[in-house]
């Protein structure tokens, strides 16, 4: 049978149990592959479970660089027997699935236009580990090894990567690469090594780095100045403060005192979490808080508190599937709206939108400017995929003279020679007034309220007070279109029709764009960056016949703010959504931009 | 405080603190509570503890929830900081503020509603971490602005102007404070100033969150007979735990002072708390103690005030979490970014 060959485009997904050590056996292929110069995308798709329940990791290896879910599998590492049958189903025809042989395979899972290919690796880990743990653990290692062999894994890169990770712990080092040999050497003598789609090293990495969105955004509030976070423990955005915490210990703290410049606060809700940023930033802090959809449903009351009160505050929202606890572990746009209008009466925020760690981090920073110049919350919604997967970004880079935008603020020389000093008034070309910090000076003393005031500060029932100020903050907010990051507009050549998307489609959207060129089918592509509109969002939109919105969430909230917060007619906008909870592939978008030209052919 | 505009000239004969101002520099704007509530009281009493102990006005930030009580940090210290936030999120949002900057002086205002209902789960994180600041609870067992209804705190058996007598369970803040560990434990009456303003100028003194719970009667909605936070219920029923002095460290302050029973505690600032134990023998180091004193007292119908617990040696939050002695929002930027070095050679542990 003639086979093709296919260097560096091919995607694997392994099937295991969670809790059993898979991820750092994943991990170790995905850096390899990173590491022997290969774009490649690492995808973990897991349970809001501890230890027991199926989890899958996917690797795409594309040479060209497309870093989307893949949703055809030439290879499924099947090593969780509980789902065996929808995972053999999973593979493409002429595909591969890699099995553990130490027990048969029940002829009913068997497929004909797949090749099986099975290796005894509990078998073997048993044989050659004596303690129960480490032949679990070291199963994962043996299948890692035996892929090394299929698919033309450096064996050098990835012992160097387990040097680095056990160092020291000499044992570690032997165990790992006895079971690394193990899978590997079984593969060599019995499988069909390598197979058809297989790895070679090239140099298309350059110097980017491998790291996930929550990290960079952990890095963004650390160089943004950050001195005080709060936050509640939830699932995607732990691992923001997590390493927020780790970055602090190293950076932060003075090695002599042992003193950090740094408060982090674990709260005991996400009420206290948002109340304590807001705290901290009245008092003249930089800020921050990171949550995900549950946690901004309990913020929304202090949101309009910091809204109207004028107090910045930062807030990372790492999207989870909703409504309610909804999929904690799965990834979703679906807090579009909320976070827009977040809070009782009349409220709007500025929102960001990054679609990928580099974004994450430099957006993070910006956050911090943007809620000090304009004295008000600002959320960036970052994602679960964006934010807990690692990715082939650029490497991470900071301007030495950057200087923090804190803002209108008065100083003491100022409060000083003022002859009486007001909190909102006067304002400046972006209506914004200038605030006074706590113990500066007895002339900037003001009382900050949630309750009705008038534009000096002052309680206020009577209804022009009232509406002078709110109409300023809208103002307000409308300024600030100008500051957010503009979109992104790629054109096309023949262009029918644009495509619009936010945030973690990017990767998917870009490459979908690709596959309908390849079809005659060309489309511009506007990705916005930031909320409040600015023109060119406008113009983009209203420049082509029609756009098509894609998002993931069912209702369209994306497309229902571009609606309400433009004047574009929303007959010019159709939307593609996808809410299942999981990535977005270029396939979604290519099969949703297709059905719809011929079905209103 | 006042509830008429009084001329902003101080009499020469007034009393001048170590930084020369006198009670004038420490009041308010004109209180909007109903005449006779005794949240003004409270106020005054405020007023007096800040003035006596000498704080420049701008050094200090006066945070409060929603309700009657979290409306009157307007009425006190015009030249401080103040945030009138959101009902129930004030320790919170003091935490963050108080993190932020150190070395501002604190004080937290709130009711039984703001505390006890809406906001108990903030109180209670906030005694665990224990931050630098005098919390005043201001007791009155209702809801004043929304015309009546019975707060947590309201007794058994306390009857409304309408409506059937409270059946439910009362939390008491003084009994949670202990439990949760509290470092500084205080009850007074709103109407016992000479007895208030000693423990407000402690609680101010004190390292970490000192609660200061004050039975302050409702004069519109809870001031009646069947009531137990009435004037005529609150004055029958209180006994005094501890009488208590406070001395700063340059000046002692002439006060009743009990002949027995002294107990000194030296607060962070070495300013020195004096109290005098009732019944005899009383020891405000004695958590456990004060807890089964109290409880018994209660059960007696009786409502025990002073200073019934106090400790110094447990770690506030800026202890716990190691910050430096300088406010964080007076550290320099340039000693916040790692600079664009350290992150280059960060990102090779990403490759």
């Amino acid at each position: 049978m003639h086979q093709t060959i296919r260097v560096n485009d091919f995607a694997v997904k392994l099937a295991n149990v969670n809790g059993t050590g898979s991820a750092s056996a994943n991990g170790l292929l995905m850096t390899a592959i990173f590491r022997m110069g290969i774009p490649v995308c690492g995808k973990n798709l897991f349970p809001s479970n501890i230890q027991g329940l199926p989890t899958w990791y996917e690797i795409r290896v594309s040479g060209d660089g497309y870093q989307a879910r893949a949703l055809d599998y030439d290879l499924m590492v099947a090593m969780n027997s509980q789902t065996y049958a929808r995972d053999i189903k999973e593979v493409r025809a002429g595909g591969y699935v890699l099995y553990d042989s130490s027990w048969p395979l029940d002829k009913s899972l068997s497929r004909n236009d797949v090749t099986f290919l099975g290796v005894p690796l509990a078998q073997m880990c048993n044989d050659a580990f004596g303690n129960p743990r480490e032949r679990i653990l070291m199963k994962n290692i043996a299948y890692a090894g035996t892929l090394c062999a299929l698919l033309n894994i450096d064996m050098a890169v990835v012992e160097a990567l387990l040097l680095e990770k056990y160092g020291m712990k000499q044992a570690m080092v032997d165990s790992n690469r006895k079971a690394l040999m193990l899978g590997y050497e079984y593969a060599k003598e019995h499988l069909p090594c390598p197979l058809p789609f297989r790895l070679a090293t090239i140099d298309a990495n350059g110097d980017k780095v491998l790291i996930d969105g929550n990290t960079a955004t952990a890095l963004g509030c650390l160089y943004a100045g950050a001195t005080v976070a709060a936050w509640y423990p939830i699932t995607p955005a732990t691992s923001v403060m997590d390493a927020f915490t780790k970055f602090s210990a190293k950076y932060r703290k003075d090695k002599e005192t042992g003193r950090s410049n740094v408060c982090i606060l674990q709260a005991e809700d996400e009420l206290a979490a948002i109340g304590m940023v807001i705290g901290a930033s009245w008092a003249g802090a930089r800020s921050f808080t990171s949550t995900a959809g549950p946690g901004i449903s309990l913020m929304n009351e202090l949101l309009g508190l910091a809204y109207y009160a004028e107090i910045p505050a930062v807030v990372i929202d790492v999207q989870r599937v909703g409504p309610s606890t909804g999929m904690p572990t799965r990834t979703q746009q679906g807090d579009v709206l909320e976070c827009a209008y977040a809070s009782h009466g009349d409220t709007k925020h500025i929102l960001l939108f990054p679609s990928n760690p580099n974004e994450c981090f430099h957006f993070a920073a910006k956050s911090f400017d943007l809620a000090e110049k304009f004295q008000t919350p600002v959320m960036m919604l970052s994602d679960l995929d964006i934010g807990m997967n690692d990715w082939v970004t650029p490497r991470l880079k900071w301007d030495d003279s950057y200087v923090p935008d804190r803002g209108r603020v008065v100083s003491k020389e100022e409060l000083e020679s003022m002859a009486k000093y007001f909190r909102y008034s006067p304002q400046d070309e972006n209506n914004v007034p200038a605030r006074s910090l706590p113990g500066v000076h007895p002339k900037g003393a003001f009382f900050t309220r949630g309750s009705g005031h008038n534009k000096l500060g002052v309680y206020t029932e009577i209804p022009d007070e009232y509406q002078e100020v709110v109409d300023r903050l809208l103002q307000k907010h409308k300024s600030a279109a100008k500051f957010v990051p503009e979109p992104i507009i790629e054109r096309r050549e023949g262009a029918k029709f644009g495509i619009v998307s936010i945030g973690g489609c990017d990767n998917a959207v870009r490459e979908g764009l690709d596959r309908l060129a390849d079809r005659g089918i060309a489309a511009d592509y506007m990705r916005v960056r930031g909320f409040p509109f600015d023109e060119p969002v406008e113009r983009f939109l209203l420049e082509h016949d029609f756009c098509f919105i894609i998002e993931q969430n069912r209702d369209a909230q994306f497309k229902a703010l571009l609606t309400l917060e433009t004047p574009v007619p929303k007959e010019k906008m159709v939307s593609l959504l996808f809410y299942g909870g999981f990535p977005l592939s270029a396939k979604n978008v290519v099969d949703g931009v297709v059905s719809h030209l011929e079905g209103s052919k | 405080m006042p509830s008429i505009v009084k001329p902003s000239a101080a009499h020469p004969s007034l009393v001048r603190n170590k930084l020369g101002l006198t009670i004038r520099d420490y009041e308010g704007s004109m209180s909007t509570l109903c005449a006779g509530c005794g949240h003004d009281s409270i106020t005054a009493a405020i007023i007096r503890a800040f003035h006596e102990s000498s704080t420049p006005p701008e050094m200090i930030a006066k945070m409060s929830g929603i309700g009657c009580s979290s409306k009157t940090p307007t009425y006190f210290v015009n030249g401080a900081h103040g945030f009138n936030s959101a009902h129930g999120r004030m320790p919170a949002i003091a935490t963050g503020a108080i993190a932020a900057n150190r070395s501002l002086t604190f004080i937290g205002v709130s009711g039984d509603g703001d505390s006890l209902s809406i906001g108990l789960g903030h109180l209670a994180h906030a005694i665990r971490r224990n931050p630098k600041m005098l919390y005043v609870i201001e007791n009155n067992g209702v809801y004043g602005l929304t015309k009546g209804q019975f707060s947590a705190s309201a007794d058994i058996g306390s009857k409304p102007k309408k409506g059937d007598p409270n059946r439910m369970q009362p939390i008491d803040p003084m009994l949670l404070a202990l439990t949760l560990g509290a470092t500084f434990v205080a009850r007074s009456f709103s109407g016992d100033k000479e007895q208030l303003v000693p423990i407000l100028k402690a609680g101010l003194a004190h390292k970490g969150l000192a609660i200061v719970d004050v039975i302050s009667p409702c004069v519109t909605f809870n001031d009646h007979e069947g009531s137990t936070k009435s004037y005529v219920s609150s004055r029958k029923n209180i006994t005094r735990v501890t009488e208590m002095d406070f001395v700063p460290p340059e000046q002692e302050i002439l006060a009743q002072i009990s002949p027995q029973g002294k107990t000194a505690v030296t607060m962070h600032d070495g300013s020195v708390v004096y109290f005098t134990s009732l019944p005899e023998g009383y020891d405000p180091s004695n958590r456990l103690a004060a807890y089964s004193y109290l409880s018994e007292q209660q059960g007696k119908g009786e409502i025990p005030t002073g200073l019934f617990y106090v400790s110094t040696d447990q770690p506030e939050l800026h202890e716990l979490n190691a910050t430096p002695d300088e406010a964080l929002v007076n550290v320099p930027y340039s000693k916040l970014t790692p600079g664009a070095a350290a992150l280059d050679k960060l990102m090779e542990g990403y490759r």
